[in-house]
């Protein structure tokens, strides 16, 4: 009976077997994951090529100038005819401008999550979510000039006070940068709670305001304070905003109306000018992009740290 | 605390309606009730009086509306987006299917215990705290007493009373679905809904559950839905039987387990489908 069958139909495990011994198959499937690995090195060699070239350039630069002046010095006046390299101005620069823009973006944001994730119908959030997402993609040059050119001259009129360049403007403008990623990792993190909890807690009479915050909210943490330190890490690292909107005067104080100059905005103006290679304003801006990287690590280590503490499980 | 006065009220009441041997009173009068999921009428013409302090079970093949009844007890329902409705649903002589009739205040009055254990990603106590709190109760040593009240109500106060300060995702499924009743207990409701408590749950679990049911029916009224029959036939007082969405046959539970009037009943009742 079997043998009479096999006669009759197709024999397709020998048409399996023929096809496994000929073509790519065979090849592709050991080929393939060697070509993968290979592409998975590249990004961490680079990775380690630029921390290496960092950290090489960073000790010349220790060589000129102490470290200890460095991390504690107030004045940052590289092209003074007596230079001093004092880190404290531009880290003040850079945290003056995420201080405003995490301010402006972590409220809004959340709010923006929470109406999306709780409240919005299926059809608003079909329209918002893609016009948030425009809002992330739009490049930040325009971003730079939109801060120069018309909301420093908007401020100017309500505080007449401001100066051209100052951190107000450039921070307003980066936290409405970072909102969208704020806005839409937090949306991801409220809707992923599960809906039995939704239900449990309006069958007990809550209002979805009190499930979204009482809740969903909490349930949610880690993944909202990832959002927001990865909006801040990103927020530090914010360069042609500061660039064009906050001005070059690294100076040691609490003022927002004035000029200042980030850490990323250095880099920027000593790269684009005519400083010599080897000179110490040279090696400065590799000290000054370490520092960023130490920062912006830090950030990254605190969000992973955070995504695990407050892992809620449901 | 005014909830507990009207219920001491209404237990006596009882108490004296039973000395009387008056009929209970109706907690939930239905009277041609429809429901429609979109195109699809999910509910017929459903007419239904559920009364207090009894166990009523609500027994049926799957999609016969058996849930969707139960939801419609406390307006869940309305979560689904598409969902439309006539007729009326009283609840203690008032209809709650009125646009007017605020949900969260029927929600706490009617508490909901569901078919997976869902308690919220919280400590124990706060998860039992939960409800008293969002309707106002604050105060440490009065929110302590509810939830070991509620707690020795759900039959688990023994069992959790040294970790109440513990993620309530430790503790096993049978636990966490009597944190669920004990959380729902904490507002002290006048009805209990139980959509399929026990189908999540292990037999000695579920067997905790029914013994708890029992319990709870000396100041609750209780409406489960449940797929097990011997479930219904033990823990139940009186049983209705749906099927595609009409109400067959609705009587004593004896009754319809022994010596039912219509044949569908018989049939499924005795396991010839569903």
């Amino acid at each position: 009976m079997v043998s009479q069958k096999r006669e009759k139909s197709l024999d397709v495990q020998q048409m399996i077997a023929d096809k496994k011994n000929k073509g790519l198959g065979r090849k592709a499937e050991k080929l393939v994951p060697t070509i993968l690995f290979i592409t998975a090195a590249v990004s961490v060699l680079t990775t380690i090529g630029i921390v290496f070239t960092l950290i090489f350039e960073t000790i010349e630069f220790f060589r000129r100038v102490s470290f200890w002046e460095y991390i504690t010095g107030t004045e940052w006046l590289p092209f003074a005819g007596e230079p001093s390299y004092g880190i404290l101005p531009l880290v003040l620069g850079t945290l003056k401008v995420t201080g405003i823009a995490i301010v402006v973006a972590v409220p809004l944001g959340l709010a923006v999550a929470i109406y999306l994730s709780e409240f919005a119908s299926d059809k608003v959030r079909r329209v918002i979510k893609p016009i948030l997402e425009v809002l992330a993609g739009v490049p930040t040059i325009v971003y730079g000039f939109f801060a120069l050119t018309f909301v420093t001259p908007m401020l100017q009129k309500i505080f007449p006070s401001l100066e051209i360049f100052n951190a107000l403007s450039p921070g307003l403008i980066i936290g409405l940068m970072i909102l969208p990623t704020i806005a839409s990792l937090s949306e991801d993190a409220l809707s992923s709670v599960p809906n039995a909890m939704r239900e449990g807690a309006l069958g007990l009479g809550s209002t979805k305001l009190e499930v979204a915050l009482k809740i969903i909210l909490p349930a949610a943490l880690s993944g909202v304070l990832a959002s927001v330190v990865l909006a801040m890490s990103r927020a530090i690292g914010e360069t042609m905003i500061v660039s064009l909107a906050g001005g070059s005067t690294p100076l040691f104080n609490f003022d927002v109306t004035g000029s200042i100059q980030t850490m990323t905005a250095y880099i920027v103006q000593v790269s684009t000018g005519d400083a010599g290679y080897g000179t110490t304003i040279y090696y400065s801006i590799y000290a000054v992009g370490f520092t960023l990287f130490i920062f912006t690590l830090i950030m990254n280590l605190i969000a992973s740290w955070i995504s695990k503490r407050f892992r809620e499980e449901y | 605390m005014v909830q507990a006065i009207v219920r001491e009220e209404q237990q006596t009441k009882q108490e004296m309606k039973v000395l009387q041997n008056q009929p209970r009173e109706n907690v939930y009068e239905t009277n041609n009730l429809n429901l429609w999921y979109g195109d699809k009428h999910a509910l017929k013409d459903i007419n239904l009086n559920i009364q207090e302090n009894n166990v009523t079970a609500i027994i049926g093949p799957s999609g016969c509306g058996k849930s969707t009844y139960l939801k419609t007890l406390n307006r869940m329902v309305e979560l689904v987006p598409s969902v439309r409705t006539t007729g009326e649903i009283n609840y203690r002589q008032r209809n709650i299917l009125d646009k007017g009739y605020s949900v969260e205040e029927l929600r706490t009055k009617v508490g909901m215990v569901f078919q997976k254990p869902n308690p919220f990603p919280k400590s124990i106590y706060d998860n039992i705290a939960y409800g008293p709190r969002i309707h106002g109760i604050k105060n440490k040593k009065v929110l302590d007493q509810i939830v070991e009240q509620s707690l020795r109500g759900a039959a688990i106060w023994d069992e959790v009373k040294d970790r109440l300060h513990d993620n309530a995702y430790g503790l096993s499924g049978g636990q966490q679905q009597r944190i669920c009743i004990a959380r729902c207990l904490a507002i002290e409701p006048d009805v209990i809904l139980m959509d399929e408590p026990t189908s999540a749950l292990d037999p000695i679990s579920t067997l905790k559950v029914e013994e708890l049911v029992q319990e709870l029916k000396e100041n609750y009224s209780i409406i489960i839905v449940t797929h097990n029959m011997q479930q219904a036939a033990r823990i139940s007082d009186k049983t209705a039987f749906f099927l595609n969405g009409e109400v067959i046959e609705f009587d004593a539970t004896d009754k319809i387990f022994s010596n039912p009037s219509d044949k569908r009943t018989e049939d499924y009742v005795s396991g010839r489908f569903g």
